[in-house]
């Protein structure tokens, strides 16, 4: 029974063109097309930037300017990112919002357009949303907040914590890391800081829904947070995008740290519109007996780009990716993940699962790095991908370094196909096509969606009901 | 005809290749009707050609469910109709569990935002795994994911319970099940058969129609219908041998 009431829920609508649509904006600040140090100034004037991050950003853009783009391995897509094309900094102006009733009516009904039924939208009550570069809504449940527990927008974590937050900024992934995350590093606007003191258990999940909202406006958020020792945190990002005729750029960088015995998820379920870039770079720093695990879910957009890994650094400490992505016609799912065994006895887990329909493609690349002179360290990999109809694609590149003894590595892949029996057989108990595909996919994530909380095994199902009935001709 | 699935001069071909050659059969809602043929005589064709398979093609002839041809329309609608078919080989569906396909199923015969109410649908499905005396832990796994040939038969038979067809076809039922299943199976058969539903029993063997026993034999040579009787053709028809009614075809 509580599996089906997990996996149901009748108050739900689904609208063939949700995520369709836009609301009209006007924006207080908007730095305009192109990218230069005049870019950057505007951005830093505008926020009201300390003069270190000015450097930060300054520094960053020479960086991005010199990296290349990636070459062999990734895909000729990235050429079609015309870089002066974008908007890198747009506002509204309005300070976070408090409480819902101060959220402006426009921003809530793109909530309410979004099918947020109402008991999330109680959620949303603790809960800070992005809408645009700024949060346009956030309230910091009073509970939390009574912990200790920091949660804010980057802009002001820098601000007034700076003491936290220059420690960690930037440590994670620095900014030479890939031309994406200089590229974020110079530009980033919103995102979130969070911090959680020692021995603090945030019980309920800390939440962000965001989406872009205006024409070739990149997003760039900036995510920091800082589990301390002991401590426990859920943060839970969701973003849907409306659709727009010309390409969208975002590129968030996420930095996480779990202090020693920490333990720190981190889910995100997208679903980008189809012209949209999604260049992602995201990785945690995992101290001794702490655990870090991503839970990453990618549907929609023209190109993701998302390797979600963590730097398992103390003794004991664990890593895990549980991912899901889903390439419909025209798009391009590069995921994976990266486990960087740096201490003994550490254990790191990978769950892929892929679906590709139609002109959809779906790729797996994972790095698991485990050095000779470590001890005990073990990792699970197991990629397992299906298909929907001929045309479709899947790759695998696990690349799994290990060396030394008494280091073990299990990796398992598969590759499936719905059937042309299996949509008949379901058609004949009265489902229709789409349904019938539908009911497949969630059959086959169902399994690592029971890992997720419940808000969003429900938000995916609808997501990918949407999907499938979008994909039957 | 009201009240029956009519089967008219039926012609369908695989590839080009026509299988049935201008089939007849009228089979009236409350009866259970049984037709026995050898392997390839175009039986399970018959099966998958009524409920709408896409590799066939209707080259000529009708099916009328309650008056109304179903030929054309999507194996779902039909399946709405009325129109439910125990498969010989049913699909594997990995991650979705029993209870929540057949759920999903009902659903699909509901205006949107009337789904069917969770605890009236376990109500009812426990009624009837009950009558069908099958254990309440099966519902909670993967639709024949792993199943054993009787397990695969009883499933489709909870499902033709919960569904309530008009008309359900039985493709091979027995095949592959061991006689402690066939009685399981065909005890769910006979729990269910009654005025609201009749019932097309496709088999190669009499032994099935020992335990469901038809109000009406058909013999099926060639994709044609050569003879059809009362429950003691099938007796016949094991003592003479399908070379008996082979011959029948031929004059």
């Amino acid at each position: 029974m509580s599996e089906v009431t997990t996996l149901e829920k009748p108050d739900l609508k689904i609208d063939q063109d949700e995520g369709n649509f836009s609301y009209p904006e006007d924006y207080a600040f908007d730095a305009g097309t192109g990218l230069t140090e005049k870019t950057i100034d505007y951005i830093c004037d505008v926020k009201e930037d300390p003069d270190w991050v000015r450097e930060f950003r300054k520094k960053a853009l020479r960086i991005f300017r010199e990296k290349p783009l990636p070459t062999h391995w990734a895909s000729k897509d990235l050429e079609n990112i015309h870089f002066d094309d974008f908007r890198y900094y747009l506002s509204k102006g309005a300070k976070p919002k408090r409480t819902w009733d101060e959220v402006p009516d426009d921003v809530k009904r793109t909530f309410e357009r979004l099918g947020i039924p109402e008991k999330e939208r109680a959620f949303l009550a603790g809960v800070e949303a992005q809408f645009d570069s700024e949060a346009a809504y956030s309230n910091i449940k009073k509970a939390v907040a009574e912990q200790g527990v920091i949660f804010v927008g980057s802009r002001e974590g820098l601000k007034e914590h700076p003491e936290i937050f220059r420690k960690w900024f930037g440590k994670v992934i620095p900014t030479a890391d890939n031309k994406f995350s200089a590229l974020n590093s110079a530009v980033f606007s919103g995102g979130s800081f969070i911090y959680v003191p020692k021995g603090v258990k945030v019980k309920h999940p800390l939440q962000a829904y965001f989406r872009i909202n205006a024409e070739n406006f990149g997003q760039f958020e900036r995510t920091l947070i800082i589990v301390d020792e002991g401590a426990e945190l859920t943060y839970m990002e969701g973003c849907t995008a409306p659709k727009f005729d010309s390409v969208t750029l975002h590129s968030a960088v996420v930095e996480l740290v779990a202090m020693k015995g920490a333990k720190l998820q981190y889910i995100t379920v997208q679903n980008w519109s189809p012209n949209v870039f999604n260049l992602v770079t995201k990785r945690g720093l995992a101290h001794e007996e702490s655990e870090i695990k991503w839970i990453d879910c990618n549907i929609g957009s023209r190109l993701t780009m998302k390797y979600p890994g963590v730097i398992l650094k103390g003794r004991k400490a664990r890593g895990e990716v549980l991912s899901i992505a889903l390439a419909n016609n025209g798009q391009h799912q590069d995921t994976g993940a990266k486990m960087i065994h740096a201490a003994d006895e550490t254990t790191s887990n990978i769950i892929s699962k892929s679906i590709s329909i139609g002109s959809g493609r779906a790729t797996y690349r994972g790095l698991v790095h485990i050095p000779r002179h470590l001890k005990g360290c073990k990792n699970n990999t197991e990629c397992d991908a299906l298909l929907i109809n001929t045309e479709s694609r899947t790759d695998t590149y696990p690349a799994i370094v290990t060396r030394g003894e008494g280091n073990s590595v299990q990796h398992e892949a598969s590759v499936s196909k719905v059937s042309a029996e299996q949509i008949f057989y379901m058609q004949q108990r009265g489902l229709s096509e789409g349904q019938a595909m539908s009911l497949s996919v969630n059959g086959f994530v169902n399994e690592l969606v029971r890992q997720f909380p419940m808000e969003y095994s429900v938000e995916l199902k609808r997501l990918i009901d949407l999907e499938m009935e979008g994909s039957v001709g | 005809m009201k009240n029956s699935l009519e089967i008219k001069g039926l012609k369908a071909s695989i590839n080009g290749t026509e299988i049935l050659h201008g089939l007849n059969l009228t089979i009236p809602k409350g009866e259970v009707h049984a037709i026995m043929g050898k392997n390839g005589s175009g039986k399970s064709t018959l099966a998958k050609v009524m409920a709408g398979h896409p590799d066939y093609e209707v080259t000529g002839g009708d099916v009328l469910l309650d008056g109304k041809t179903i030929l054309g329309l999507d194996p779902d609608v039909r399946a709405r109709e009325g129109l439910f078919l125990a498969f010989q080989y049913p699909s594997e569906i990995p991650g979705v569990t029993i209870a929540n396909f057949m759920r999903a199923a009902l659903n699909a015969r509901r205006p949107e935002g009337q789904e069917v109410d969770a605890v009236e649908y376990y109500n009812e499905l426990y009624k009837k795994m009950d009558l069908l005396k099958i254990d309440r832990s099966f519902t909670s796994r993967a639709v024949n994911d792993g199943f054993s040939g009787g397990e695969k038969k009883k499933n489709e038979i909870l499902q033709m319970a919960m569904l309530e067809p008009k008309y359900a076809v039985l493709d091979e039922t027995d095949s592959g099940l061991d006689i402690d299943a066939l009685k399981i199976v065909s005890h769910g058969v006979n729990s269910l058969r009654g005025p609201k539903m009749g019932v097309l029993v496709i088999t190669h063997y009499q032994r099935l129609l020992d335990y469901i026993v038809p109000d009406v034999v058909h013999v099926m040579v060639d994709g044609r219908i050569v003879k059809s009787g009362p429950k003691e053709l099938a007796l016949e028809m094991e003592k003479k041998g399908y070379d008996w009614v082979e011959n029948l075809a031929t004059v």
